[in-house]
């Protein structure tokens, strides 16, 4: 029976919880004996409070250590290794967190990675995106050794809450740590919105924004709707939207309910961003953009013209 | 500083590929290959460091088929002082590629090595870390920007946050985003000045590394069409289909 190992993601003592709801929604699906989740903090107990709720999870385990004020890959790696023992599988979000962290524990324990799993067909058997998403290949790791993954969020569910909260075991790691790698400081975070990876509607602006200060009507156009934002990488390397907005192949991939592309002209690698949206709608002035071959709604003209009576009529 | 490399040969990202009809593989037969698009980025911001006096050395190397001379020619074009081919005919997984890599990091001692992100094909993300991890050194992934700081670095990095800044000791691992800078175009006389550039070739099987290859890829398929949908002739038709579908 499989024995699952999911590494947390928080920050400023939150855990994100969509993220690690979905690798236990990607877990469950191997029917494992233990889903268990792993929280490496200064103080592990608030966010260890908030996994042990999450539908699924049969234990959490708490590690607090002034080591962990940051989630960096060199400092929570060797714990990562070190709390694994006795797992068969341990998983991570595809988000930067689990991307930075998780090949470093694999190559610690001497294990090819499955990056980005969208389906589990049994244990040791996953299918995940390749190409930008234009190929979907069918993966075996090896039977009998440790599988570590990380889990496409667009292609699972959140697991709901559970009534009663799964234990939380508290436990000390005395994995050596380095001192090599140091945290400076972060900027960003648009943080009003809805977050883009998890909102139910994205209103997305490309490079026909034409600048920052036109962008804003994509912020109008979003609130209106209580929307998160996107962006084209056009858009973004522009410098009208900030990078964390930046949707497709080596931005954020997400699955909206509503997604709405507004001067974007659906570039593959955008796309691959948002091939999970349940409804996608574009608005482009080119009847010919490729975005309208996938879109299930599509309106041809001025976005310049169309967002603002569009907003009249919401 | 001596500053390795990674550039992969892979399908341009141009190439819309298409999987063979019986499942087992991706038909790259007479596609046009490139330089990993973020592993050129990684090279530009080598050569900048050379330029601006930060960096002595620039090597570019590469783990695959004797065609991947292209890339490591265009590498020593754009500007690196030489190259090294590993040479294999199997398509290395990233585990692999980061023991080839250690070989030659214990072979050149560089202070700093540079790869992409990921490499468009395989979409793995996983070389730098893992290089990081088997060398036990610093990592700092995604960077857009890299400002050298003394004996190391500070690296901001593309997180989904947003910008994040690392301070990271040398000898580390950096793997780049694509806002951290624009490659140079290649002219023709590069090309004549890139020819007497020392090239090392080595046979992968020689190294001894051990296979890191544990994957087994067993099917390939293309992903589920999404349909085309209607076209809506003016906002209230946009409205009602919004409406009709309940997303408003
Ligand atoms: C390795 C790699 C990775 C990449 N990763 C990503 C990624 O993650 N995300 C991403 O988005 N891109 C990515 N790209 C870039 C991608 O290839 C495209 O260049 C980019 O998506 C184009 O952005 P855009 O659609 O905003 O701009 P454009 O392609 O320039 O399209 C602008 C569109 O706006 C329309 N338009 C212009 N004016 C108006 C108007 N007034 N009203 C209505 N419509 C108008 C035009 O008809 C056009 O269709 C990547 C590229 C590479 C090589
Ligand atoms: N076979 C290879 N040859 C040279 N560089 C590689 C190879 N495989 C991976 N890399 C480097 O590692 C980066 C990440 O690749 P990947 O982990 O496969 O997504 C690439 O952008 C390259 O810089």
């Amino acid at each position: 029976m499989s024995k699952v190992l999911i590494i947390a993601e928080h920050t400023n003592g939150q855990l994100n919880v969509a993220a690690t709801a979905k690798c236990v929604s990607c877990a469950v699906k191997m029917q494992p004996s233990a889903i268990e989740v792993l929280v490496l903090a200064v103080d592990a107990s608030q966010v260890a409070a908030q996994a042990a709720l999450i539908a699924g999870v049969t234990q959490v385990i708490a590690v607090s250590n002034s080591a962990n004020a940051h989630a960096l890959a060199a400092v929570f790696a060797p714990q990562v290794v070190q709390a694994a023992a006795g797992y068969t599988h341990v998983f991570g979000p595809s988000t930067t967190f689990g991307k930075d962290l998780m090949p470093r524990v694999a190559a610690l324990l001497g294990v090819s990675q499955i990056s980005d799993v969208m389906a589990v067909i049994d244990a040791h058997t996953f299918n995940r995106p390749i190409y930008a998403g234009n190929v979907v290949a069918t993966v075996k790791a090896p039977a009998g050794q440790i599988v570590v993954a990380t889990v496409r969020n667009a292609s699972f569910q959140a697991a709901g809450a559970q009534a009663s909260a799964a234990p939380i075991v508290v436990k000390t790691l005395d994995a050596a740590l380095p001192t090599h790698t140091r945290f400076v400081g972060i900027v960003g975070g648009s943080s009003e919105r809805p977050d883009l990876q998890t909102a139910a509607i994205v209103i997305s602006g490309g490079r026909a924004m034409g600048s920052a200060d036109n962008f804003k009507l994509i912020y109008d156009f979003a609130d209106k709707l209580k929307a998160g934002v996107g962006a084209s990488r056009a858009a973004v390397d522009a410098g009208y939207a900030p990078n964390d907005m930046q949707v497709g192949q080596t931005g954020k991939i997400i699955s909206p309910g509503l997604y709405v592309a507004v001067g974007i002209s659906g570039a593959i690698q955008h796309l691959t961003g948002i091939k999970d949206a349940g409804t996608i709608v574009a608005i482009n002035k080119d009847a010919e953009a490729p975005i309208f071959e996938i879109a299930d709604i599509g309106l041809v003209g001025d976005l310049f013209t169309i967002v603002p009576e569009l907003m009249r009529a919401l | 500083m001596k500053i390795l490399v990674g550039l992969k040969r892979v399908v341009d990202y141009t190439v819309r590929v298409q999987v063979k009809p019986d499942g087992s593989g991706v038909a790259t037969d007479g596609v046009k290959m490139s330089i990993n698009p973020f592993d050129e980025i990684a090279l530009e911001e080598a050569l900048r460091l050379r330029e601006t006096g930060k960096a002595t050395e620039v090597i570019v190397a590469t783990i695959g088929p004797q065609a991947a001379m292209q890339q490591l020619d265009s590498g020593l074009a754009m500007g690196a002082n030489r190259a090294i081919h590993v040479k294999t005919d199997r398509a290395v997984q990233p585990l692999t590629a980061a023991r080839a890599f250690m070989k030659l990091i214990e072979q050149e001692k560089p202070d700093l090595v540079i790869l992409g992100k990921q490499a468009i094909d395989d979409d793995a993300n996983q070389t730098g870390q893992m290089i990081a991890a088997l060398w036990d050194r610093p990592q700092a992934t995604f960077a857009s920007k890299i400002e050298v700081d003394g004996s190391s670095l500070h690296v901001t990095r593309e997180v989904d946050a947003g910008l994040e800044t690392l301070a990271i000791d040398l000898p580390a691992v950096v793997t780049v985003d694509l806002r951290l800078n624009t490659p140079r175009f290649i002219k023709l006389p590069d090309i004549m000045k890139a020819k007497a550039k020392p090239r090392a070739v080595l046979e992968l099987d020689s190294l001894g590394v051990e296979s890191g290859d544990q994957l087994s890829y067993v099917n390939y398929v293309a992903p589920p069409k999404r349909q085309k949908g209607a076209m809506v002739a003016d906002v209230p038709a946009l409205v009602a289909a919004l409406k009709q579908k309940g997303l408003i």
